[in-house]
């Protein structure tokens, strides 16, 4: 029997998660897979079933009592250390971001907003409007398109 | 010796990837990389003729048995993609080293290895897995290899990529997690072997959200429409090295995850109609994708997704020919993808610019750039006798023996996507091989800064990688009659998993 304090909790955690995660600003997106991660483990845990001694044998073995079920455990175990490896990765990645762009938000793509867009500026001009406005995805002259989506 | 089989193309990888963090020269970097790679590709064949002959090789690990340990399991399926996606990573890997000879970057070339390395211990260990939990854990470990290369020295639009990419993998593989917790919930194990039986005792409702879950999770990991969105976003502002392993390797580990899961799993008779929607939605979607884009490699990524709607296909038929035809498919896509990544990298950094409207203007690349891209654009697109033309007959005859209307309209979207592709192969062959006279070498200029020394022979290390997996590609539909009576075999095993089982769970007897 899981009792509801603990539904409740991951229930929680991951309506949480998911609404920062929507966020646009990466902190928010950040602090949201942290609690998703918690929510997570945690239903892990419940997986297991219902607490109980600990599944170590010793040499005063009580039949009546129950042995908690350790495998989920060890699953959770190797979770945390995951989300936790991920969350630092997650991090220095925002940071990175927020070093290049100066802020702390998650653009649109600039491809995308160029295909959006390809009809008005074929119909501004055919030849001068393409050449300028054009997609500019050449990495290796080292930009990004210009003016677009900043 | 040959129990510990199963095990080398996990371990081998992971033991390299920890060597090259050492500082050692770049000379000794690169060949151990190439070394392990070259084993791993060794340990998939004998894997795959061992399984092939004898049989699924199983390996408990520890000498735990099935349902307590870690399970390794070789059967035809696996070992095959094993073998397939090993040889597609060496042979981007020689291409990448090429690309660092001729560009000379090496900031990046002390992460790019080791990660590479992890990269392949991932995908390995999702091939080899034997339950649900490590298929977890195999994921992450090649995902956050995937977070490194795809961010490695990245500027402000590639880490803007890099993050979305994360975000939704992250939170992907959260759903897979929670997924593992309920299936262990309701039935009390996560081996892949003993969880057909027990879930087929589960109510149907519990039963159907669980196989639902689990659809979307490896969804949003194959890029199966309507979840396909984070792909053509990301994959294209990576390196074209990255880009093709990418392209080739993590998409098709969803892929067979799908496979085998739904296989084994949740065994079903006649078409299944969810399944069925989305393949007849990412193959229409995808192409319709890649025709509006300007960008070569975006074309690329979006005939990527659309081209996972041919693999859905035969699984939504499950039954044997439409197993045998995914099957086939899968390995010929590694293939072709990668192959067709590799040559546009060679083109863009010919011509200087990936926009086709661009291309125009700029130096073209050579006969050997131009024949390397055709073959594979042709294979893609299903024109006879590559290898893609196989396949894509495969996956028909499977859809028309079966005769059901929902097999007739996944078999005439099909035909309509080849006939697409072939549209958009077109579009890019006019913009970027056609109508100019050759550029010279000297004058390339989008070309990086590297210094002149190497150049050359990197150059022609990578063109080299690119030709021999076009080889490879011609070789897949040379050797389409072989390859296909294993294909069938393997399907056979995933509909009839009872030799998968007792491999997998006779540890457990003794």
């Amino acid at each position: 029997m899981i009792d509801g304090t603990m539904a409740l909790v991951v229930g929680g955690l991951f309506a949480i998660g998911f609404y920062l995660m929507l966020q646009r600003s990466l902190m928010r997106i950040v602090l949201g897979f942290i609690l998703l991660g918690h929510g997570t483990n945690l239903l892990l845990l419940v997986a297991g079933g219902t607490p109980g001694r600990p599944p170590v044998p010793t040499g005063t073995t009580d039949a009546s009592a129950r042995t908690a079920d350790p495998l989920p455990q060890a699953m959770a175990l190797t979770a945390i250390v995951i989300t936790f490896g991920l969350t630092a990765f997650l991090m220095a990645l925002a940071y990175r971001s927020w070093r290049l762009s100066g802020h702390d938000e998650v653009h649109d793509d600039v491809e995308d907003r160029l295909i959006g867009t390809a009809r008005e500026r074929a119909d501004a001009g055919p030849e001068s409007g393409r050449d300028e406005a054009g997609p500019a995805p050449d990495r290796d002259d080292g930009g990004t398109a210009p003016g677009e989506a900043r | 010796m040959t129990g510990a089989l199963p095990a080398l193309p996990v371990l081998l990888p992971a033991l390299g990837a920890g060597m090259s963090l050492l500082r050692l020269p770049r000379p000794v970097m690169r060949g151990l990389s190439i070394g392990v790679l070259t084993a791993v590709v060794a340990c998939g064949t004998a894997l795959l003729v061992l399984a092939d002959r004898h049989g699924p090789q199983a390996l408990h690990v520890g000498g735990w048995p099935a349902p307590l340990g870690i399970t390794l399991v070789a059967d035809r399926l696996s070992s095959l993609l094993l073998t397939v996606s090993a040889l597609v990573a060496l042979a981007v890997l020689l291409f990448a080293v090429g690309q660092g000879t001729a560009e000379d970057r090496r900031s990046s070339a002390v992460v790019f290895h080791p990660a590479y390395l992890v990269l392949v211990t991932g995908v390995s260990l999702a091939y080899l897995t034997g339950d649900l939990f490590n298929l977890f854990v195999a994921f992450e470990v090649m995902l956050a290899a995937s977070y490194v290369l795809i961010t490695l020295d990245a500027d402000e639009n590639r880490t803007r990529a890099g993050m979305t990419y994360t975000i939704v993998s992250l939170t992907s593989s959260l759903l897979f997690l929670s997924l593992v917790a309920l299936v262990y919930a309701a039935t009390g194990t996560v081996t892949l072997a003993q969880l057909g039986p027990r879930l087929a005792e589960l109510p149907d409702g519990l039963r159907s959200a669980l196989a639902l879950l689990l659809l979307s999770v490896l969804g949003i990991k194959a890029a199966i429409v309507p979840l396909h969105f984070w792909l053509p976003d990301s994959y294209p502002t990576a390196p074209a090295p990255i880009t093709a392993v990418f392209a080739a390797l993590l998409t098709k580990v969803g892929v067979y995850a799908l496979l085998r899961t739904q296989t084994l799993l949740f065994p079903r008779t006649g078409v299944w109609m969810v399944l069925a929607c989305a393949a007849v939605l990412t193959m229409i979607v995808g192409i319709l994708g890649a025709l509006a884009q300007d960008d070569l490699n975006r074309l690329l990524s979006f005939t990527l997704v659309s081209h996972i709607g041919f693999m859905l296909f035969g699984i939504a038929l499950f039954d044997v020919q439409g197993l045998t035809g995914t099957i086939l498919y899968v390995v010929h896509h590694i293939v072709v993808q990668a192959a067709l990544f590799l040559v546009v990298g060679l083109t863009v950094r010919r011509t200087g610019t990936a926009a086709l409207h661009r291309m125009a203007t700029r130096p073209r690349p050579g006969p050997l750039a131009v024949t390397l891209f055709v073959v594979p654009a042709l294979s893609l697109s299903g024109i006879p006798p590559l290898s893609g033309f196989v396949a894509k007959l495969a996956l028909l005859r499977a859809g028309v023996a079966q005769g059901t209307p929902a097999a007739y309209v996944l078999a005439g979207t099909a035909l309509l996507t080849s006939l697409l592709t072939l549209s958009a192969m077109t579009r890019v062959w006019m913009a970027a091989f056609m109508g100019r006279p050759p550029g010279r070498p000297e004058e390339r200029p989008g070309e990086p800064s590297g210094t002149g020394r190497d150049r050359r022979g990197g150059t022609r290390l990578m063109l080299a990688a690119a030709a021999g997996m076009t080889t490879t590609g011609v070789a897949v539909a040379v050797c389409a009659g072989p390859l296909a009576g294993l294909g069938e075999r393997a399907a056979e095993d995933l509909l009839h998993p009872r030799e998968y089982r007792s491999a997998v769970l006779e540890g457990s007897q003794r």
